[in-house]
């Protein structure tokens, strides 16, 4: 009696993820929702490069060397791997606790704060944590009902918690965390290499060909060189700068988040506990260190079993449609309280399964043909008819 | 309390996706998940003291306490812990990897592992071991912890089938 595997279709795990990301490719790849920037990113590297080969190198490789549309084309190979990688990998996404861990959690929340007298608001929810000498704040993230691990951040574009949280870059699409930090670092001094490099052989190009023709029929003759020029002039400033600045923040071992926030500024003698103090130690450990997994398993297939009776409080209203149900963490923005949180959560201590209308808007829609009675909006999906 | 019944979608891991199970072991630990009900979880929470890589606390919840023997239980993280550092270890093999990655374009793990994937594998393979020789016999089961995005070791305690001792 199976809602969901109708015919061939196999549902995947990432069609039920919780957050804001797209999919594509059956769930191997994933980005964030706006993509028109990084579209546009695509569209500028790869039309500057394209003038290139096109005005550029034919002159070049035969007056100067053949090399130089070889390297172009190795640096440009370069540049789009490392941009892919960066804009369709998982950035770190921390999967949100499954109710079971929620309760957990709040239960040792409650047990911490003791009886908070009513009317006065429950101190917030903190764990102190020390590395390497240095007390660390732990906060509880609403959203996704976890105390976020050391340098964790919600990426509110994405909703989702990301390890080691960068940025959000909208030129790549993505966020950039643990996983992808590495690859974003090298697009953007590969990206930089190229930029100069194109920009170098543009100007070798037009003193070249002016000094044969004269400079204003060299530019009517490549009309291809003034746009790349324009193109590369702008994108030095920027992507250089951005080079740099990241090359300072790899050498501390620091992550921009950290560094906007002003967390290791040496106010209050805190100092970055992650640093190795050591320049080359830090590089070493940021770009070349381990690569982590990712701990949302996109295309893990999701099946149903017919399961055993549970011993949960009498449920009327879920027992009517045989709907797919899913022991997942129910989506509760970030607006609401605390109490609002907790009698949410409390419902469902048995583990009981729930429905969750998943954001379907974004994905494919899976072909149950049942869909779950409180289907959208994804606000809330608890139904708090103290049913489990 | 009245038992209900419904449908429970589980996950199973296939062939060809990241992690690959011994299906025939599964079967047996999924037949206990199917026939026993859950009395309670425990969550063995990480810990951070020596930074952010991946280790758990060794702390003896209370709630193990007449299920397993502490020692039994401290062996298990301990080895896990011990597991997951040799996967985050920074050395010369961990350069070496990042490095030729590097000169490939990572386009080289579109057909090699990562040595951190090769470790998880152990490691599922370890936490089955445990599974099958001392955590089921007592009516427990370890949840990998890469499925709870190494954030905690989950341990389900199931029902006594003769007691009925719930929670």
């Amino acid at each position: 009696m199976s809602a969901v595997m109708v015919s061939k279709k196999v549902l995947r795990k990432w069609e039920k993820l919780p957050g804001k990301n797209t999919f594509c490719c059956d769930g191997r790849v994933m980005m964030a929702r706006q993509k028109g920037v990084f579209y546009l990113t695509l569209f500028l590297i790869v039309g500057t490069c394209a003038l290139f080969f096109a005005f550029e190198c034919p002159y070049l490789a035969v007056h100067l060397s053949p090399a130089i549309p070889v390297f172009a084309i190795i640096l440009f190979f370069f540049v789009m791997a490392t941009l892919l990688r960066t804009s369709f990998s998982d950035p770190g996404v921390l999967p949100r606790a499954l109710p079971d861990e929620a309760t957990f959690i709040e239960m040792e929340i409650e047990a911490a704060n003791g009886n908070v007298p009513a009317g006065q608001r429950p101190p917030p929810r903190i764990r102190n944590v020390q590395i390497n000498n240095q007390i660390v704040k732990l906060k509880y993230c609403y959203t996704c009902k976890i105390f976020r691990p050391p340098r964790a951040s919600h990426c509110g574009i994405c909703d989702n918690c990301v390890e080691r949280f960068d940025h959000h870059c909208p030129w790549v699409g993505n966020c950039v965390g643990k996983r992808n930090y590495r690859y974003f670092y090298l697009f953007t001094l590969s990206l930089s290499l190229l930029t100069i490099y194109i920009f170098t052989f543009d100007i070798v190009h037009v003193v070249l060909r002016s000094v044969d023709s004269g400079f204003v029929n060299t530019l009517k003759d490549t009309p291809g060189t003034v746009l790349e020029v324009v193109v590369c002039f702008f994108t030095l400033w920027s992507v250089v700068g951005l080079t740099g600045f990241h090359t300072y923040l790899v050498s501390l071992n620091q992550t921009t988040n950290e560094d906007i926030k002003g967390s290791w500024s040496g106010k209050n003698r805190v100092q970055n506990p992650y640093s190795h103090r050591n320049i080359m130690k830090n590089c070493c450990e940021v770009l070349c260190g381990p690569m982590h997994p990712s701990a949302l398993d996109r295309r893990g297939e999701l099946v149903e079993l017919p399961l055993a009776p549970v011993p949960i409080p009498a449920s009327k209203n879920n027992k009517e449609n045989p709907q797919t149900t899913k022991a997942t963490a129910p989506l509760i923005s970030n607006e609401h309280t605390p109490d609002d949180v907790k009698s949410s959560i409390a419902p469902e201590l048995e583990g009981g399964v729930e429905v969750m209308p998943s954001p379907l808007e974004n994905k494919h829609p899976p072909s149950e043909p049942p869909t779950p009675p409180p289907a959208e909006p994804a606000e809330t999906t608890v139904e708090p008819d103290g049913a489990f | 309390m009245r038992p209900r019944s419904g449908l429970l979608i589980q996950d199973t891991i296939q062939s060809g996706s990241r992690r690959t199970f011994n299906m025939a072991e599964t079967h047996s630990l999924q037949d206990m998940r199917q026939q026993a009900a859950i009395a309670s979880k425990v969550f063995v929470q990480r810990d951070y003291s020596t930074g952010t890589t991946c280790q758990f606390q060794m702390k003896f919840l209370p709630e193990l306490e007449n299920r397993i023997d502490k020692q039994q239980f401290e062996e298990t993280v301990r080895t896990l812990n011990n597991l997951y550092a040799e996967a985050e270890k920074i050395g010369g093999k961990s350069y070496l990897e990042g490095c030729l990655a590097c000169l490939t374009a990572y386009t080289i793990f579109l057909c090699m592992e990562t040595h951190y994937e090769k470790v998880l594998k152990k490691i599922a393979k370890y936490i089955q071991e445990q599974n099958d020789k001392i955590y089921a016999p007592r009516g427990m089961l370890i949840t990998d912890p890469i499925e709870r995005g190494l954030r905690v070791i989950e341990i389900t305690i199931y029902e006594d089938r003769i007691g009925g001792n719930g929670r």
